[in-house]
């Protein structure tokens, strides 16, 4: 028996998948104690219960959507949920095409309308401000002094934009406590009443702002930054940057030139005109109203005035968002209970359990003591899965849905698979009548490669599955490539070792009858053809060659095991040589 | 049954026991024909495939746990919001209720929500609400196909290079086509409603039978290794031999494939109703099944069958008919004298 080389390597890479597990326990339990990670995986929404939608961006123009675009639109999500005070959302790409917004709980309606508006920022000159509180009943102006335009508006500016009913709209509308309907896409030739909410420096104020004059496509860029003073020294105050490309420099120097000189004419008279403001809006509401201090003739404008570093940042995001009018489509939207998620990864689990132990049944019943190698590698594939998706779920955020789920039960059977491949493959050397130890040996050597070609299937249709996937195939997929890598470090790490150990036993070496590597039961036909037990009375082909003279028939020669197939060849030989040599003779 | 069951594979891998797959392989093409025509054939009589609400675009509600399963109910409450609406209220599972209607706005996706919470009487948490675009469905069978597509030919070429024979994997594809068109066949027939886990399910049983080939047909690239030295077998029987062999394998593979996947099909799905559990998992119910007996009546015969004309195998075949017609001769010379 071969005492040192198979079992020293066996006890090593046993140890090395020990180091393994145990370092992937460590890296968790690191994580768990430093609060960041915990035991149990991550759930789903369809799981823990919540709202997924899955929105497709839409560029305006019908163009396709790029990968920096779509980040983008993930971006412009990411803030207006996180805007809207949601926790714990959710928001990714899938697929490169689509954007999945993850909320816990049902989200109000104010939050679903705030997903799917459509971003679309422009810059449009103010015609009049006013604080955000609607004008009072008593006080609106009456119907006979309402502003009457005298001609058609010639500017922007122009004051004969304000008609009687948009001034009528601009007194009754409310901006301290603003509906959040999602109304209509405002016309962009037309002027806008609206308001800019309040925030933590300002109140909330409200606007009639005259036509869009440049359009948010025209930003080829923006930043924020520290001002600098007159001496270049830096100082406390954050200032964000624009950067208009072509199209907007000229236009936007026109708008300049133009509302520079109200804020001249005003200042000379010690008032304010809002008509010197221009308000970018975004989604049709005003997020900064900038009076223009200069003409702006290089189309690198820079708003200053009141920001903190946070404040400077949001708006410079939100200004190049502005560079790309993406609107949203919701594909699905699916609200699930934390009831029905529960309930069904229960089930889910108790599906998977009473799989699992069929599993287990039948390898016993098909292997006996054989199967609980079957038993115990997959309780290592399981371990192993267990802590990879505890540690995705910690590191890469990584969810296990109830497709996932699916995919883990729908792996126990793959898993066991390769056991079957192997272990069926050592039965035949078995019958070959070699002994456990090469058998185990030569059995590995070809299930080896089989379990690699099987698994690489696997694999393929996994990736194929994750990437070209929509909806909740990737969880599926992702689930079904980490079980499958799983299996693989199993079989080679586990599994094989174990048998080279086990064969050395003298319980499976000996092929006990439980043991299901039982020589007797396999029908093998030892090599060494000493013990007068091994043939059965009715292994006729046996009897027929070893009577030389009766020959093989066709039947017969199906019968023959390799071991007999070598000892034919030989009489084979000899009788052909002895024939050619009759023939020649005659 | 394990000692018969081993006795079983003990004679199949000598060759007692033998199963003709190759030989009566017009047989299973034949069949295997019909079942794919009638595949393609029955779901174009039934006008389409029963496709799920991802496919149809529309807004769908499941209540869990009603107090009581009257799907007049589940009606009135839709038709409450909506007036016109011809709601579709089933019982899927135990205590749970699905209605199905056309496309409905939030708003009165959250009225109808609360309608069925009073109706069934029901917490808030029981409801779920689904709701599908138009367009999604579109999406998820153009990116359905396209994962095909990628996942073909990618298998194809993984295979040619492992088997380093195209004949190979034309006949692992072939037999992955047929599972493929009957599974769906099946889909048709059994009504089930097709979702994008359906989908999924079919995509994993694609994978499965290949997996189930590629293990076959290793043994027969090992039983046909030096085929050109041997007058023992023609081609044909060695790969007969090969599937035979594998026979055992094939059969203990697909139960603990299936036995997970019915635990599924027949508990979690019984108890909790439609889902992505239960399409998932009949899809490859079904799907397991008839990939391996695809590999087994399909793929490996016809591999067989492409490579018989092959020079050099005929050449062997005739050597292997030249020596068994001298061994029955030398058989019946060497009885002669015994008899007289």
């Amino acid at each position: 028996m071969a005492r040192t080389g198979p079992k020293n390597t066996a006890l090593r890479v046993l140890v090395w998948l020990g180091v393994i597990l145990a370092v992937l326990t460590a890296v968790l339990a690191g994580g768990t104690m430093a609060g960041q990670a915990s035991w149990a995986p991550k759930l789903a929404l369809d799981l823990e219960g919540g709202t997924q939608m899955i929105l497709a961006p839409k560029v305006e123009g019908g163009s396709g959507i790029n990968e920096e675009q779509l980040n983008q639109a993930v971006a412009i999500i990411r803030q207006r949920v996180d805007g809207s005070g949601v926790a714990e959302a959710e928001i990714s790409t899938q697929s490169g095409r689509n954007v999945v917004v993850s909320l816990p709980g049902t989200p109000a309606k104010e939050t679903r309308a705030l997903i799917q508006a459509s971003a679309d920022m422009n810059f449009r000159p103010v015609l009049q401000a006013g604080p955000g509180a609607a004008v009072p009943t008593e006080s609106l102006t009456p119907e006979d002094q309402l502003p009457k335009p005298t001609a058609e508006p010639t500017n922007g500016s122009d004051i004969n934009w304000v008609t009687p009913e948009v001034y009528k709209k601009f007194e009754l509308l409310n901006c301290d406590n603003p509906s959040q309907d999602k109304q209509e896409r405002s016309d962009p030739t037309k002027p806008l009443v609206t308001c800019e909410p309040a925030s933590a420096n300002s109140p909330a104020i409200k606007y009639i702002l005259g036509p869009v004059e440049v359009k948010g496509s025209n930003i080829a860029g923006s930043s924020f930054q520290l001002q600098r003073g007159a001496q270049g020294a830096v100082t406390n105050e954050w200032a964000v940057n624009i950067q208009f490309n072509d199209e907007g420099t000229t236009k936007f120097k026109a708008v300049t030139e133009r509302l520079y000189q109200f804020n001249v004419a005003s200042q000379a008279q010690g008032g304010s005109d809002p008509k010197a403001q221009f308000a970018i809006v975004l989604d049709d509401q005003v997020i900064s109203a900038p009076r223009a201090n200069a003409t702006i003739t290089d189309g690198r404008p820079q708003i200053t005035g009141g920001f903190t570093e946070q404040s400077a940042k949001a708006l410079s995001d939100q200004l190049r968002f502005g560079a790309l009018p993406i609107s949203f489509e919701i594909q699905s939207e699916q609200q699930i209970s934390a009831t029905l998620g529960g309930e069904q990864l229960r089930m889910g689990m108790l599906a998977g359990l009473i799989g699992l132990l069929l599993v287990v049944v039948y390898s016993l019943f098909q292997y006996r003591a054989l199967g609980l190698v079957t038993v115990a590698s997959l309780v290592v594939a399981g371990a192993l899965t267990y802590l990879a998706i505890a540690i995705l779920g910690w590191t890469e955020n990584y969810r296990l849905s109830l497709a996932g789920v699916a995919g883990l039960i729908v792996a126990i059977g793959q898993t066991a698979d390769s056991f079957i491949v192997y272990f069926e493959r050592i039965r035949d050397e078995l019958r070959e009548g070699r002994g456990l130890v090469s058998a185990v040996q030569n059995g590995w050597k070809r299930a080896k490669r089989t379990v690699l070609a099987s698994k690489a299937v696997n694999l393929l249709a996994a990736l194929v599955l994750y990437f070209v996937a929509v909806g909740n195939v990737r969880g599926f997929a992702f689930t079904l490539g980490l079980t499958a890598i799983a299996d693989l470090i199993v079989v080679f790490m586990f599994t094989h070792p174990t048998l080279q150990l086990l064969s050395g036993t003298k319980f499976f070496g000996e092929g006990h009858r439980f043991s299901g590597l039982d020589p007797k039961r396999l029908g093998a036909i030892p090599l060494y053809r000493g013990a007068g037990r091994i043939r059965t009375p009715d292994d006729k082909p046996a009897v027929a060659l070893r009577a030389k003279n009766t020959g093989a028939a066709a039947e017969a020669e199906r019968r023959m095991t390799i071991a007999e197939r070598r000892l034919a060849e030989r009489q084979e030989q000899l009788a052909g040589s002895s024939k050619n040599a009759s023939k020649e003779g005659n | 049954m394990a000692t018969s069951f081993a006795n079983f594979g003990n004679e199949l891998y000598t060759g007692k026991r033998s199963y003709d797959f190759v030989d009566s392989k017009k047989i299973w093409f034949l069949i295997a024909a019909v079942l794919v025509a009638l595949s393609i054939l029955l779901p174009v009589a039934k006008g389409g495939f029963n496709l799920g609400i991802e496919f149809r675009g529309g807004s769908e509600f499941t209540v869990s746990n009603v107090k009581t399963t009257d799907p007049a109910l589940g009606e009135k409450a839709v038709k409450d919001v909506v007036s016109g609406s011809v709601p579709r209220v089933a019982n899927v599972a135990g205590t749970t209720m699905r209605i199905q209607t056309d496309k409905l706005t939030d708003d009165e996706t959250l009225r109808i929500k609360d309608g069925l919470t009073t109706a069934y009487g029901v917490t808030d948490n029981e409801v779920t609400s689904t709701f599908v675009g138009p367009t999604w469905g579109a999406d998820v069978t153009k990116q359905a196909l396209l994962g095909l597509a990628i996942f073909v030919g990618l298998a194809a070429v993984l295979m040619a290079l492992y088997f380093r024979t195209w004949k190979m994997s034309l006949s692992a594809l072939v037999g992955m086509l047929v599972t493929m068109f009957i599974t769906a066949g099946v889909y048709a027939l059994s009504d089930f409603e097709v979702t994008p886990s359906a989908i999924i399910g079919f995509l994993t049983v694609l994978s499965y039978s290949l997996y189930d080939t590629v293990v076959v047909f290793d043994k027969i690239r090992e039983n046909t290794a030096d085929l050109q030295a041997s007058t023992r077998r023609t081609f044909g029987e060695e790969v007969n031999l090969a599937v035979n062999q594998t026979l055992v394998r094939s059969i203990n593979t697909m139960m603990v494939a299936i036995l997970p996947v019915g635990a599924i099909l027949f508990i979690g799905a019984g108890l909790l109703g439609a889902g992505t559990l239960r399409d998932l998992s009949l899809a490859l119910f079904v799907g397991i099944l008839i990939g391996t007996a695809a590999t087994i009546f399909i793929a490996a015969p016809l591999y067989a069958w492409l490579r018989q004309g092959e020079r050099e195998l005929v050449k062997q075949a005739a050597r292997v008919q030249q020596r068994r017609a001298q061994a029955a001769a030398k058989a019946e010379t060497a009885e002669a004298p015994a008899t007289a």
